[in-house]
């Protein structure tokens, strides 16, 4: 059956720092819950099976594979997606290098990648090359072997520590 | 066309696209919603060949959500990309070729109610016999697996000749003989094929899709719906990766726009990863056999090759792909002689088609690897053996190939300095090894798929009093950069930065034709259209400025978003203010300019497939790591140079080659489109025997090796500023470097790709036992090869032209293996 609002249940969550409230199906994954009710459609999606990265976003901070996911189990939870990592219309760090890298060719791990790699920097602010390397390791790439991406996480990684020094 | 020390063509940049793809707002066909959309799915075969015997649609017509239902006979015109293999159907009509062939489609309110929906269409089969392999194909030539083809299973047969090769081979000092096998693999781009149709407010058809060639969607739409092309307009979403994957005009493109039109609503579908693996239009399995004359001190004299294709199920790019296995052997070193059969079958597996490199890095790995084993025979270097035999600048090959500029000595000597290689070759300890493979490819294909006189490439400007310039071309963005070479291009000509220039592309609407991304054309060829485009704006606007300010137009400069004396720079005015000087003179501005490449000297039938405006150059040292143990092979650093010309931005280009690495790797190593027979208690039909990411393997961060890229530039007057392609060449010599290091650390030949642990290990264990420590093919079977085309080679006084061409073609048909001409689908 196609569905229809009775069988839908509401959502709430926190989506790049906004509330939002919504009536979803409740079998679907995070990912058409983003991509189809609230169209954030920076996430994509390669495989819906967990198996490319392409769909990885934050959830409370950590990477989570939002194909894998139900829209219900983030319940009041904290989603962050492309769409929310530049802010006050600045790019993130890791969007600059990128973009100054070479690091998207397509453009389509891109937001997974970014994400991920966020996530990395939060936790570990001068990661060695091996640890980005792993970090990113559940993220398919087709386009740039990778090389690219690494080193643009690398420079964003020392952008971001000498702002701090000098702020 | 010279370049400027402030303008943007040669230096590292960021793309004029970045900022969309780093903030996830590049819409893909997926990404685009409308009001009132429907979703469609499709109903595949279960069976790899079969008849259809009936197809009752009643119970999914009356599911709810359902809105249309159709099947085969709402789209009776067949179609393909090439003009010789119209033998698709947008849904199966009274055959099935593969498991995944589409048979009908359910479009409804959503995906999940389309899809319960062809579980609830009721299709009747008759099995027919499975051609799973080529030997299957040779063997059986009944039931036809198409009505159409050279002979029974075999879909085409190419033989050609350049000179008396039979009389160089007796003649050289050194005759090699080897065969050697490569495994098909796909493209697997991130992004699933999708597509969405609708009809405008004014009635018209529009189609989005993740297509690379948006030109050649448009006339399979027109064929099919038998549409005026001009009521058509297909609109070509940035790629999620491309790889030669979407460059055919697929199913689902023509059901979405047949649903959209009937019902007129928007309709979308997007392929799931098990789809896109029965799309495939990949790498074909090639087994070919290499017989190659050497003289004593290591010049080639000769080469018999012949290749045989596994086509999979339909023509698709097929007969381009089978002359391309033949096609540049002779553009990267001298081959005095040539002679080349090549033969396509059909079998009941997706179809294979074009992967970066079409058709030509089957046969360069067997070409690298034997030569590697001709140095070792001849007490050569390889590397010196390569350089002696490179072919010469400015010549025509045997094959009437035009090699204009070609850096690849120069890529060689870069690649052995930087790697070591007279410290490692034969030097390393046991388990370490490196191994050096070149390779050439084309810069776009000198022909059309569809053969006419038109440009292969357009760009219009538009000029106004804002000072803004829009480029409109319908290349297509596939990730490698089209975008910004469009808007360096422009930019480079009138003195402005990349990020002034708006780009319009990939929409027949609004764009004139490109004929699309592939066979690595767009940069030279849109290029070119842009710089004259360019250009002819730059003389309108310098006119009104000469006038202006009284200077005389050849002292004129575009630069820095200004337009000035170069003796005065002071003395100028705006780009802005010299648009409006020029818009008051002239009115409205508007230029445009097109590009078609030379004309070929290859005069014979089969030498459209080769010729090109000119070919770029490459050369890899690759460093293995073997555990004798085990087999298990790690390749921890890569050197490449590439002869790139010029490149217009560096930063992609680095890009593309370090890209081509690792796809380059995941072939040499891992990546395989194979296939299964299922049980004998389900079906023994022939799966996929693995349509997923997970099982099909792939590199990830932690297998990609380090990377050290050298650009090789030697401007080439054929491409815009100098430059050639970047995209395809660089993945052509890893495969055969990895098959070569792996012999230079443990001593066996891998003569088969991929090159996996499991095959290291037994040519190992072999070695060990005392006997031949090589895997690979022995034999070629025998193909009913017709009598070849003789081409006398330029050098031996030849003029393009076969000499013995009518007589041949009777013979060749009276002997049942050619098709007679004009015998289409």
């Amino acid at each position: 059956m196609p569905s229809d609002t009775d069988s839908k249940v509401r959502l709430s969550l926190d989506v790049n720092g906004e509330r939002i409230e919504a009536l979803v199906d409740p079998s679907k994954t995070l990912l058409e819950v983003l991509r189809e009710d609230l169209q954030l459609t920076g996430t994509k999606h390669g495989c819906e099976l967990g198996e490319c990265g392409a769909c990885a976003v934050l959830v409370d901070g950590r990477p989570v594979l939002s194909c894998l996911a139900l829209g219900l189990e983030c319940q009041d939870r904290a989603v962050t997606t492309i769409e929310g990592l530049a802010a006050n219309g600045a790019l993130h760090p890791l969007q600059e290098a990128f973009a100054d890298f070479g690091s998207a060719q397509c453009g389509y791990c891109t937001p997974g990648i970014i994400l991920t790699a966020a996530a990395l920097l939060e936790s570990d602010a001068r990661p060695s090359r091996d640890r980005i390397r792993e970090a990113l390791s559940g993220n398919l790439c087709r386009c740039t072997g990778y090389l690219q991406i690494i080193e643009a996480v690398e420079a964003a990684a020392a952008a971001t520590a000498s702002r701090k020094v000098t702020a | 066309m010279s370049v400027s020390p402030t303008g943007p063509v040669g230096r590292p940049r960021r793309r004029v696209d970045a900022r969309a793809k780093v903030i996830g707002q590049t819409r893909f066909a997926d990404d685009l919603f409308f009001p009132r959309m429907l979703h469609c799915r499709l109903l595949r075969s279960p069976h790899p060949h079969a008849r259809i015997v009936s197809i009752d649609t009643s119970r999914a017509q009356a599911h709810p959500g359902v809105h249309l239902v159709l099947t085969g006979d709402a789209m009776p015109i067949p179609y393909g990309i090439l003009p010789v293999s119209h033998d698709e159907h947008a849904l199966c009509r009274d055959v099935v070729r593969f498991v995944g062939d589409p048979v009908a489609a359910v479009v409804a309110a959503d995906e999940s109610a389309a899809a319960d929906a062809c579980a609830l269409i009721d299709v009747v089969y008759e099995s027919l016999r499975t051609f799973a392999s080529p030997e299957d194909s040779l063997a059986y030539a009944e039931p036809r697996i198409h009505d159409y083809g050279d002979t029974g299973n075999i879909h085409k047969l190419v033989a050609l000749e350049f000179g008396d090769v039979d009389a160089a081979i007796a003649g050289s000092d050194h005759v090699f003989d080897d065969v050697f096998f490569f495994e098909g693999n796909t493209h697997l781009p991130l992004e699933q094929h999708a597509a969405l149709a609708l009809r405008d407010p004014d009635g018209k058809l529009v189609v989005y899709s993740s297509t690379q060639t948006p030109h050649y969607l448009h006339r399979a739409l027109a064929k099919v719906l038998e549409m005026p092309a001009a009521h058509i307009r297909v609109i070509a979403t940035p790629n999620g990766g491309g790889f030669g994957g979407k460059s055919d005009p697929f199913n689902h493109e023509v059901v979405v726009a047949k649903a959209a039109w009937l019902l007129d609503r928007p309709v979308k579908i997007c392929l799931s990863r098990e789809e896109v693996f029965y799309c495939h239009r990949g790498r074909h399995p090639v087994l070919m056999r290499y017989r190659t004359g050497v003289s004593k001190d290591g010049r080639l004299t000769g080469i018999d090759l012949q290749t045989l294709l596994d086509g999979g199920a339909y023509g698709s790019y097929g007969v381009a792909s089978t002359f391309y296995t033949g096609a540049l052997q002779t553009v990267t070193y001298r081959v005095p002689r040539y002679r080349f059969r090549g033969c396509r079958v059909f079998t009941n597996k997706p179809p294979c088609g074009p992967k970066r490199g079409h058709g030509t890095p089957q046969s360069r790995f067997g070409q690298e690897v034997q030569l590697d084993k001709i140095a070792e025979t001849l007490q050569m270097d390889p590397a010196a053996l390569r350089i002696l035999n490179v072919a010469p600048p400015d010549t025509l090959t045997a094959n009437y190939l035009h090699v204009r500029t070609i850096g690849l000595a120069e890529c060689i000597r870069r690649v052995t300095a930087s790697s070591g290689w007279a410290e490692k070759f034969r030097k390393l300890p046991n388990g370490r090894g490196v191994g050096l493979a070149c390779s050439s490819y084309l810069s776009g294909a000198g022909l059309p798929i569809n053969w006419n006189d038109l440009p292969h490439s357009g760009v219009q400007l538009k000029l106004d009093r804002s000072g803004g310039v829009t480029a409109f071309c319908g290349a297509t963005e596939i990730g490698q950069g089209s975008d910004d070479v469009l808007a360096a291009c422009v930019a480079e000509v009138l003195g402005l930065d990349t990020f002034d220039i708006r780009t319009i592309t990939g929409d027949t609407d609004l764009t004139p034709v490109d004929l699309g991304s592939y066979s690595s054309r767009v940069t030279l060829m849109m290029g070119h259209a842009a710089v004259q485009a360019a250009e002819r704006a730059r003389e309108i606007l310098a006119d009104a400025v000469s006038r202006k300010l009284d200077v005389p137009k050849t002292r004129l400069v575009f630069a820095s978003r200004r337009v000035f004396d170069c003796e005065a720079p002071d003395r100028g005015v705006t780009f802005q203010e010299a648009v409006c000087l020029a818009e008051a003179v002239v009115g409205t501005i508007g230029t445009t300019g097109s590009y078609t490449p030379p004309k070929s000297a290859a005069k014979f039938k089969g030498g459209g497939v080769g010729p090109s405006p000119t070919y770029s150059y490459t050369a890899a040292v690759v460093e293995v790591e073997v555990d004798p143990g085990t087999g298990w092979i790690t390749v921890p650093r890569v050197w490449i140079a590439h002869d790139i010309g010029r490149a217009i931005n560096p930063t992609l280009v680095r890009g593309q080659v370090e890209g081509s690495v690792y796809m380059g790797l995941g072939e040499a190593l891992m990546e395989e489109q194979v296939f299964r027979r299922l049980p004998a208690r389900l079906s023994h039909a022939l799966v996929h025997k693995f349509p997923s990411i997970l099982e099909y393997k792939s590199l990830t961060s932690l297998e990609m090796p380090e990377v050290f890229t050298d650009l090789v530039e030697n401007p080439d007057s054929a491409g815009p500023f100098g430059a050639k392609e970047a995209g395809q060449g660089p993945l052509l010599p890893i495969m055969p470097a990895v098959a070569n290091a792996v012999y230079d650390a443990v001593g066996v030949r891998i003569d088969e790709i991929p090159v996996t642990p499991e095959k290291i290990l037994k040519a190992l264990i072999a070695k060990a036992a005392g006997k031949p420590a090589r895997i690979g093919p022995t034999a070629f079977p025998e193909v009913p090869w017709p009598e070849p085309l003789q081409v006398t080679p330029p050098d031996e006084g030849g003029d393009g032209r076969a000499s013995n061409a009518p007589a041949r073609a009777k013979r060749n048909v009276d002997a049942g293996i050619e098709a007679k001409a004009g015998v289409r689908p």
